[in-house]
């Protein structure tokens, strides 16, 4: 075959290229034609292809992710934004910490152990290449039915490659979620969050600047694996008929990326770069269009000083390929070789590959032959943007009509009881330590809380005792029930479990995961979930610095639900002040703070005792949200409070069980007369239990403390219900049920080991 | 002049920093040592830390014991230098035979993460004279390939000459045979064990116990009054 060279494609202008295969539209590929002025070369029609894709582009969603930035709350802490690798932000005492969630969802269902394991070591590179040491990693996981045989090929395989990468990096996994939902069946969300710490002057941003500086790419030699995995694989809907996608997931090697990371903070230490990219979705063809793009001047490259794990490979392979463990800096000729001997140290392999030049061109060569000519930015940042068009779906109103209050309720308390063990041993409320258990939560001796705690929260500052909090929380129910809303409860919770750990909520990232933007129904879901989200995070002072989006999770028709999962992070200046969610101490009161409503809709109840959805999502108040983290804040920096633990799906029972079974001691309630403002709710055992009312904890108050703390919520205005007290080895709902927590464990613990193990 | 503690980082070391800590925690000075490097710095003591030395893809530390810091450590630990191996650390000192046995994939071929109790049979090594015999201790164990055997000849070897160091108690987490979570050499310097003293060092961190602290304490006091 001959070399498809810039000259050859001017020569040959009406060669057939295969667009369509690699992804492209019509109107795309006639635009790069307009662009280049002649026909692309294949290295090039590669290039834009995998750039232009969903996955990379954007292309759908990027005028609605516009929101995030024009409504940005003013934020003082907020370092670098939206667009870099990660968002960063200042969490005081020099120190910035960078956090960002990504999806791995499609390679994650064609091949779980390696979907799931480069979904890990993806997100950790973007951490990396800020210029941050990762210090924790956070997995928000959904899964079809928990009885459904495939979810027993997918969560085991997802699980272990979490594991095996992640356990092999040294990073602690400390926390996220797992979901089931038949939903899901054919697209499992598979979303990897990380938290990165740095000083505020060891920021690096992903450019190339400076004339004559050297592109080095380090890391693993670029094989065969992963080649179109953003274009192919995570940019178009599954068709069960196709072929085998299996080839586009990229397989990964965790012991290299444990390399890459010491010796890239190696080279940060010495201030060797002077720009940096992780390869990822896109792999070269991403990271030196970027790097160019952002950078002041053009770049040139030479193609085949690539190291190669297959000699065999094509330019427009090599440009594509999505081998992991690899990294691309932009360095000073001076600096380069100390960088060489920094690499050799760590056993990583190296290469100078090509510079920054004058011009405002990105050149390929290929032997000496030039295949690739273009400008930058309409590779990198001046993709095509679509308004596609968006309707309320026609069924949305009688989804909302179908109202879960009517729903037949517990008659008595027995059956009150019965239902309150379906729920605790439902999959989704049941312990998921099966899963949990098999990440390494201890790694580098700063964890302070990990699941099933509200936030996973590490220590950053030895001396200080300065920590980060990080919780990620999603509900695809509620979101189905009203986008807008469900996006804004999603943030709410993650905010709120944040709170309830005793730090300050300070930013957000997120992972949108939604079906097929091609459907007006989907991409109305994902227009209102961004709008919810975005003036969410205006009234709450916690800008979005940076997230994922992943479109077409859905197999034929059917989309998944609406799935906005909120990665909220916080600070807390001293983590002795950490709020566990454990009830420990017999004797201590439980108070539940906020107003309990009648509202059903989207409930857990709902789903498990009755397979039911519809309804309106609970309401938003996020003026008491704001109000109830400053109250849990407060009340954990001064000695308040010995626990707290949010109210979200379950309900109050949920989270009683919870902190219960956490703390190894049983809980005396009794039924309030009232319980906050809404006496909706009042005297109602069910209600009272399986109500999902937004801007909810419950929190376990000394008594020597309770007047302070009465005060405290009496003045600011939250209300404060005392429901209970710590005490006995039984939960005891008085005049209802009482239930040995031994049963309660045996049910709650035994579900997903039952099923999956 | 307090005792100085050297700590190996191989390639795929991860608890190197960790064990800096517990060693500086105890109230000793930490020394970081490289694989590559013979010279051990006239260090007092070496402990060998979790992680997974070259990725452990041929066999757990397999690779590690023909690294040129092993040449010395095995040298030195002969002559009755004090050697802790931590996880990771304990499967090279298999490989290295300074300590009998083998390890292999846990019996439920899961990864295993959680607070493990741990009764500890021999309070007389270099690096347990701080804790009593038959005390029982709480500290996090975290593995995949953690399940211990060797022959029968070797286990009554073992339990003959009291060099069962320590026993998992309340559920065997990963198959090891007879309960065995670490053992020590003849002479005491040499300790291996599965599950991670060095992440039990500080309250609020991890699970929020010290019983691992001890580990450090022991080998201090053992080196300051030698």
């Amino acid at each position: 075959m001959t070399l498809d060279t810039v000259k050859h494609a001017t020569e040959t202008p009406d060669a057939d290229q295969p667009w369509a295969e690699l992804g492209l539209k019509q109107d795309e590929y006639a635009r790069i034609r307009e662009i280049l002025g002649r026909r692309p070369t294949g290295a090039e029609l590669a290039m834009y292809s995998v750039m232009w894709s969903e996955h990379c582009s954007y292309k759908s969603s990027k005028v609605h992710l516009k929101q995030f930035g024009e409504k940005a709350p003013e934020n003082d802490a907020m370092l670098v934004g939206i667009g870099e690798n990660a968002g960063v932000v200042d969490v005081g005492q020099g120190y910035a910490v960078t956090f960002k969630v990504e999806s791995h969802n499609h390679p994650s269902y064609i091949e779980p152990y390696q979907g799931a394991a480069t979904g890990v070591g993806g997100i950790v590179r973007d951490i990396l290449a800020m210029g941050a040491r990762p210090v924790a990693v956070v997995d928000p996981l959904r899964f079809g039915a928990a009885d459904h045989p495939d979810t027993k090929r997918v969560l085991p395989g997802v699980v272990a490659g979490i594991g095996g990468y992640g356990n092999c990096l040294g990073l602690p996994n400390i926390g996220g979620e797992v979901v089931f939902d038949a939903c899901y069946q054919g697209n499992p969300l598979v979303n990897a969050g990380c938290i990165g710490v740095m000083k505020h002057e060891d920021i690096h941003l992903a450019k190339a600047s400076g004339t004559g500086n050297k592109v080095i790419l380090y890391g693993a030699r670029t094989g065969g694996d992963g080649i179109g995995g953003v274009s192919v694989l995570a940019s178009e809907t599954f068709d069960s008929t196709g072929p085998a996608k299996r080839p586009a997931v990229q397989v990964g090697d965790p012991f290299q990326e444990k390399l890459l990371i010491e010796c890239t903070l190696e080279i940060f230490k010495e201030k060797l770069v002077a720009g940096i990219q992780d390869l990822g979705g896109a792999g070269l063809s991403c990271a030196t269009s970027e790097l160019a793009s952002a950078g002041s001047g053009g770049m040139r490259v030479e193609l085949d000083s690539v190291p190669l794990r297959d000699a065999t490979l094509s330019p427009e392979e090599i440009l594509m390929s999505e081998s992991q463990e690899r990294m691309c800096a932009i360095v000073e000729p001076d600096k380069v070789d100390r960088f060489l001997a920094i690499c050799e140290k760590w056993d990583v392999i190296a290469t100078v590959i090509g510079e920054v030049t004058e011009g405002e061109r990105l050149e390929i060569f290929w032997h000496g032959e030039q295949i690739v000519d273009v400008p930058p930015r309409s590779v990198a940042h001046e993709g095509p943007t679509y308004h596609r068009p968006y309707a309320r779906p026609e069924w949305q109103d009688a989804l909302q009509a179908d109202d879960a209050s009517k729903l037949p309720r517990p008659a008595d308390a027995d059956e009150l009881r019965a239902q309150v063990l379906k729920l605790v041993a439902h999959p989704n409320q049941a312990s998921k330590a099966w899963i949990t258990d098999q990440y390494d939560r201890f790694v580098q001796g700063n964890t302070v809380l990990a699941q099933p705690e509200d936030s996973g929260m590490v220590r950053i500052d030895e001396d200080t005792n300065l920590g980060v909090a990080m919780a990620t929380d999603g509900n695809g129910r509620y979101t189905k029930l009203d986008p807008y809303t469900g996006a804004q409860l999603a943030l709410a919770e993650a905010y709120r479990n944040v709170a309830a750990s005793g730090a300050k909520p300070l930013a957000v990232s997120d992972c949108l995961n939604f079906g097929s933007p091609e459907d007006p129904g989907v991409m109305w879901q994902f227009a209102e979930a961004t709008r919810g989200l975005a003036d969410a995070c205006q009234t709450l002072g916690t800008p979005v610095t940076g997230g994922n989006v992943s479109l077409y999770n859905q197999t034929g028709e059917v989309a998944i639900h609406p799935t906005p999962v909120v990665a909220v992070l916080g600070v807390i200046d001293d983590v002795n002040r950490r709020t566990p969610i454990a009830f420990a101490d017999e004797g201590h009161l439980i108070y539940l703070l906020g107003d309990t409503r009648e509202e059903l809709g989207g409930s857990a109840w709902s789903q498990v005792v009755h397979e039911h959805l519809g309804g309106l999502p609970p309401k938003v108040d996020l003026a008491r949200e704001e109000l109830l983290a400053e109250i849990l804040i407060s009340a954990s920096r001064d000695g308040m409070i010995d626990a707290a633990h949010d109210l979200s799906d379950g309900g109050l029972i949920q989270a009683l069980v919870e902190s219960c079974l956490r703390g190894g001691k049983g809980a005396r309630l009794v039924i309030p007369e009232t319980a906050g403002d809404s006496d909706s709710a009042a005297g109602d055992p069910f209600l009272l239990l399986f109500s999902e009312s937004a801007g909810r904890a419950i929190v376990a108050v000394p008594r020597s403390e309770e007047l302070r703390f009465t005060d405290m919520c009496g003045a600011r205005g939250l209300p404060a219900t005392r429901i209970g007290v710590v005490d006995g080895e039984e939960i005891d709902v008085q005049g209802q049920f009482s239930i040995p927590l031994s049963e309660l464990k045996e049910l709650h613990e035994g579900t997903i080991p039952g099923l999956i193990a | 002049m307090t005792a100085r503690i050297g700590v190996i980082t191989f390639p795929g070391t991860l608890d190197d920093r960790d064990t800096q800590r517990a060693v500086r925690v105890a109230g000793a000075e930490a020394v970081p040592l490289w694989h590559r490097d013979k010279d051990l710095k006239q260090v007092d003591a070496v402990v060998l830390p979790g992680g997974f030395s070259y990725g452990d893809y041929l066999r757990a530390g397999a690779i590690s014991r023909f690294s040129p810091v092993m040449e010395t450590v095995i040298e030195q630990a002969k002559a009755g230098m004090p050697v802790l191996g931590i996880c990771n650390g304990f499967q090279v000192l298999t490989e290295t035979h300074l300590l009998p046995g083998a390890m292999l994939r846990n019996n439920h071929l899961h990864f295993i993460c959680r607070d493990q109790k741990l009764r500890v049979e021999n309070a007389e090594t270099s690096w347990t004279v701080d804790y009593t015999s038959g005390q029982e201790i709480s500290i996090p164990l975290k593995n995949i390939d953690g399940r211990y055997v060797a022959d029968d000849r070797t286990f009554d070897m073992l339990e003959a000459e009291g060099r069962v160091a320590f026993r998992y108690l309340d559920g065997n987490p990963n198959g090891s045979l007879r309960d065995i979570a670490g053992i020590t050499n003849e002479a005491g310097n040499v300790v291996g064990l599965m599950p991670h003293p060095e992440h039990a060092v500080e309250p609020l961190i991890g699970t929020g116990r010290t019983d691992g602290l001890g580990f450090f304490t022991s080998i201090l006091k053992k080196l300051v009054n030698a």
